[in-house]
C-alpha cells in the first residue's frame, strides 16, 4: 500500500502567541514547534497500515526548511521518507492543498491520511480541498478504519453519533482522536530518522484566496466571583444563574 | 447579488444551526442589499422546507431524493455547487457543522471560491465581507477578508444567535438533479445515534468534568445535572485519557471547541488547552477543591469545594427552580 501522511509543523499547545508588528501576522520567534496533534495520530495509522499490509510511508509537509524537524518527527516515528514541498510566499489553506495536489498526482498513493484540523490556524479544510482537487472521494474525522475486500470502512464522528461510510480506494482521509494512540518514536527510530532523505520539491504555485487583514487578541476575561466554599453555596448560585445570568 | 444559506437537515429535521445560519444570511443580506434563498437537501425534505420561512427567508429550493436519505460528500458537492452556479449565488453560508466542514472545501473549490471556516463574525466594511475567525484555540482573533468573486463561510455552531420563528412559511421550489453511481463514491451506509444527550458542539449548556471526579461512576453526578438542564457532557483530557470518558466529549485544543451559554466545569483545573477550546462560552461556573485553579481566572462565578458533594445538590436545586 503506498501510504502518504500530511503533517504540519505548529507552535505547541503550551505555546503564548504573539502577534508581530506588522498587526496581520504571528511572531514566532521563541516559539517551541511540534508536529501538528492530529497528524501525529495521521502518521500513527500510516505506519499501522504498513505493518499491515506492506508497503511504503511517505511524510509531506508544505512550508518553509523549519518544516523539517517536523518531518524528521514523523521519520523518527518510522515513516520511510520525507518530502518538503517549498513555500515562501503567503499560504492559504488553498495553496497549500495545491501544493500537496501537485505531489500527491505525480506519486498516486492509495490513501493519504491528514489530521482533521491543523491546531495553528484551524480551519479543517486542507484534506476535502485536495479530495475535490484530485477529484477523489474523501471521508473526515475518521474513528475507526477497517479493510474488507478491496473496501475500506471508515467510521467518522457527527454530531451525537457515528456515520460508517464504505468506499474504494484510492482515498483521502483526515483522522480524529479515538483512532489510534500515537507511539513515541524509540532511540533507535530518532538515530535511524537522521539518516533518511527529506526530499524538496518546487511548484508554482497559485496567488492565496483568503486574506488576513487583522489579528487580535480575545476580550480579556476577569475572573468572577466566588459564590462560596461548601455546600451551602449552591441555593445562591443557582439564584444568580436564573435571575443575573439567566441561563437556566 | 444572491446568497445561498444552506439549511442543514438530519432525519427530516432542520438542525438548529440551519436557523443560525439563515438568520446569518438574512443580515448579511441587509447589509449587502442582496437576495437569500435557502438549500435544502435531503430524502422527504419537501414537506419541512417551507418551515425555514419563520426566520424570514421566502424561498427555499429543496432536492429531494430517495437516495439522499444518508449525508454523501460527493453527491452533495455537487447538487449545492450546480444549485449555486444556476442561481449565480455569490456568497454560501453553511453552519461549520460536521456536515457543512465535510462540504463547504468541496463546494468551494468547484466554484472557485475561497473559504473561511469557522467564523464567529460576519460584517460588511466597504462592501467587502469581514469575517472573524478565532484561531490557535481562540488564544488569537484573525479577520479575513476572501478575494475570489464567489466566497465561502462556515458559521460556528451556538455562536451565531437565530432570530424567533415568526410561523411564516416560504416557498418551496423542488429542483431536480442528475446524479449517478459515481456520485455516491463514497457511501454512507448507516448512522449510529448515542444516548440522545445534545452533542457538546450543539449543545446551549454542557455540565464537564475531569481528574477532580475522582472515578469513572461519579459522573453519574453530572450526567444527572446535564440531564436536568437538557445538557451536553464535556470532559477535560485527563478523563479522557484515563478511560473514564469517550474522546467525542474531550473539549480542548485537541477536542471540541465549544462555546454554549453555560459551561460548568468540575474538578478541571483549567490547562490552557481546556480553556482553548471553552473560554468563548456566555457564562462559565467553577467547582473546584483548589481555589488557586486557573479555572477561576475565567469562571464568572465559582464554588471552592468538592465537585462530589456540590453536584448532587445543584442538580436538586436546579430541578426545584425549573419545576421539575
Ligand atoms: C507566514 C504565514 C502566512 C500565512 N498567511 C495566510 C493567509 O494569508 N491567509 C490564510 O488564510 N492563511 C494564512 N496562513 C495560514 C496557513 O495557510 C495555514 O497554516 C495553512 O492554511 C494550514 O492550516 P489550516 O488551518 O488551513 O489547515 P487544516 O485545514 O486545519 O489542516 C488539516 C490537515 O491538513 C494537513 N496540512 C495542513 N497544513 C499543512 C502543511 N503546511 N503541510 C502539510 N500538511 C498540511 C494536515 O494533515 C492537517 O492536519 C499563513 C501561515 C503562515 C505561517
Ligand atoms: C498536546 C496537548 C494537547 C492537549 N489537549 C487538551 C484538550 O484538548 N483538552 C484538555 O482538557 N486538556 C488537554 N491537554 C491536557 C492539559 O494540559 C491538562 O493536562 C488537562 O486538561 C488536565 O485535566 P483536568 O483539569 O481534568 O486534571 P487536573 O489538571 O489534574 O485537574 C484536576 C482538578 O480537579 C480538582 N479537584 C480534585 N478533586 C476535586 C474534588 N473532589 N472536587 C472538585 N475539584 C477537585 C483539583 O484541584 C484540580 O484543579 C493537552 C495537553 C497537551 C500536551
Amino acid at each position: 500500500m503506498k501510504i502518504v501522511t500530511c503533517v504540519n509543523h505548529v507552535p505547541d499547545t503550551e505555546a503564548k502567541i504573539k502577534i508581530a508588528s506588522d498587526g496581520k501576522s504571528v511572531d514566532t520567534s521563541g516559539l517551541n514547534f511540534i508536529l501538528s496533534p492530529y497528524d501525529e495520530i495521521a502518521v500513527e495509522q500510516g505506519l499501522r497500515l504498513k505493518e499491515k499490509f506492506g508497503g511504503e510511508v511517505v511524510a509531506v509537509s508544505v512550508g518553509p526548511d523549519a518544516n523539517k524537524e517536523t518531518l524528521r518527527k514523523a521519520l523518527a516515528m518510522g515513516a520511510d521518507k520525507a518530502v518538503l514541498i517549498k513555500t515562501n510566499n503567503l499560504c492559504d489553506s488553498f495553496v497549500v492543498a495545491e501544493a500537496l495536489k501537485n505531489y500527491l498526482k505525480e506519486i498516486n498513493p492509495d490513501i493519504v491520511l491528514f489530521g482533521k484540523q491543523s491546531i495553528d490556524y484551524d480551519n479543517a479544510q486542507v484534506p476535502s480541498l485536495v479530495a475535490e482537487m484530485l477529484n477523489l472521494p474523501s471521508v473526515t474525522t475518521v474513528v475507526k478504519m477497517d479493510f474488507e475486500n478491496n473496501q475500506i470502512i471508515c467510521e467518522r464522528e457527527i454530531e451525537g453519533g457515528h456515520e460508517k461510510v464504505v468506499s474504494q480506494l484510492p482515498i483521502i482521509i483526515s483522522v480524529q482522536k479515538g483512532l489510534c494512540e500515537p507511539r513515541y518514536p524509540t532511540l533507535k527510530g530518532i538515530m535511524a530518522s537522521k539518516s533518511k532523505p527529506i526530499e524538496e520539491k518546487n511548484y508554482n504555485l497559485p496567488e492565496h484566496k483568503v486574506e488576513i487583514v487583522a489579528l487580535r487578541l480575545p476580550p480579556s476575561k476577569s475572573a468572577g466571583k466566588i459564590v462560596g466554599t461548601d455546600v451551602s453555596a449552591v441555593k445562591e448560585l443557582v439564584r444568580l444563574l436564573h435571575e443575573e445570568a439567566k441561563v437556566i | 447579488m444572491k446568497i445561498l444559506a444552506f439549511a442543514e437537515q438530519r432525519e427530516g429535521k432542520f438542525k438548529k444551526t440551519a436557523y443560525e445560519v439563515v438568520t446569518a444570511a438574512i443580515e448579511l443580506s441587509n447589509q449587502l442589499g442582496a437576495e437569500v434563498f435557502a438549500l435544502v437537501i435531503g430524502k422527504n425534505v419537501s414537506g419541512i422546507a417551507s418551515d425555514i420561512g419563520g426566520f424570514g427567508v421566502n424561498r427555499v429550493i429543496a432536492v429531494d431524493r430517495d437516495d439522499l436519505e444518508y449525508y454523501s460528500t460527493t453527491a452533495y458537492t455537487k447538487i449545492v455547487a450546480e444549485i449555486a452556479s444556476r442561481e449565480k449565488a455569490e456568497v454560501l453560508l453553511f453552519a461549520a457543522s460536521q456536515m457543512g466542514k465535510d462540504l463547504a472545501p468541496r463546494v468551494a473549490i468547484k466554484l472557485d471560491a475561497g473559504l473561511a471556516s469557522d467564523c464567529t463574525a460576519l460584517k460588511v466594511e466597504n462592501g467587502n465581507i469581514v469575517a472573524t475567525r478565532p484561531i490557535f484555540a481562540g488564544k488569537i482573533i484573525s479577520d479575513v477578508i476572501i478575494k475570489s468573486n464567489i466566497k465561502v463561510f462556515t458559521l460556528r455552531p451556538n455562536v451565531f444567535t437565530a432570530g424567533s420563528n415568526n410561523g411564516q412559511k416560504a416557498q418551496v421550489e423542488n429542483v431536480t438533479i442528475n446524479l449517478s453511481e459515481g456520485d455516491f463514491i463514497a457511501r454512507v451506509v448507516e448512522t449510529k445515534v448515542g444516548v440522545g444527550r445534545p452533542d457538546v458542539t450543539e449543545a446551549s449548556i454542557i455540565v464537564s468534568g475531569g481528574r477532580g471526579m475522582k472515578a469513572p461512576e461519579n459522573f453519574k453526578l453530572i450526567e444527572e445535572l446535564a440531564d436536568v438542564l437538557g445538557a451536553g457532557v464535556g470532559a477535560s483530557r485527563a478523563a479522557v485519557d484515563a478511560g473514564w470518558r469517550p474522546h467525542d466529549e474531550q473539549v480542548g485544543q485537541t477536542g471540541k471547541t465549544v462555546s454554549p451559554n453555560l459551561y460548568i466545569a468540575c474538578g478541571i483545573s483549567g490547562a490552557i488547552q481546556h480553556l482553548a477550546g471553552m473560554s468563548s462560552s456566555k457564562c462559565i461556573v467553577a467547582i473546584n477543591k483548589d481555589k488557586d485553579a486557573p479555572i477561576f481566572q475565567i469562571a464568572d462565578y465559582g464554588i471552592v469545594g468538592d465537585a462530589l458533594e456540590i453536584l448532587p445538590e445543584l442538580t436538586k436545586e436546579i430541578k426545584m427552580i425549573l419545576g421539575k
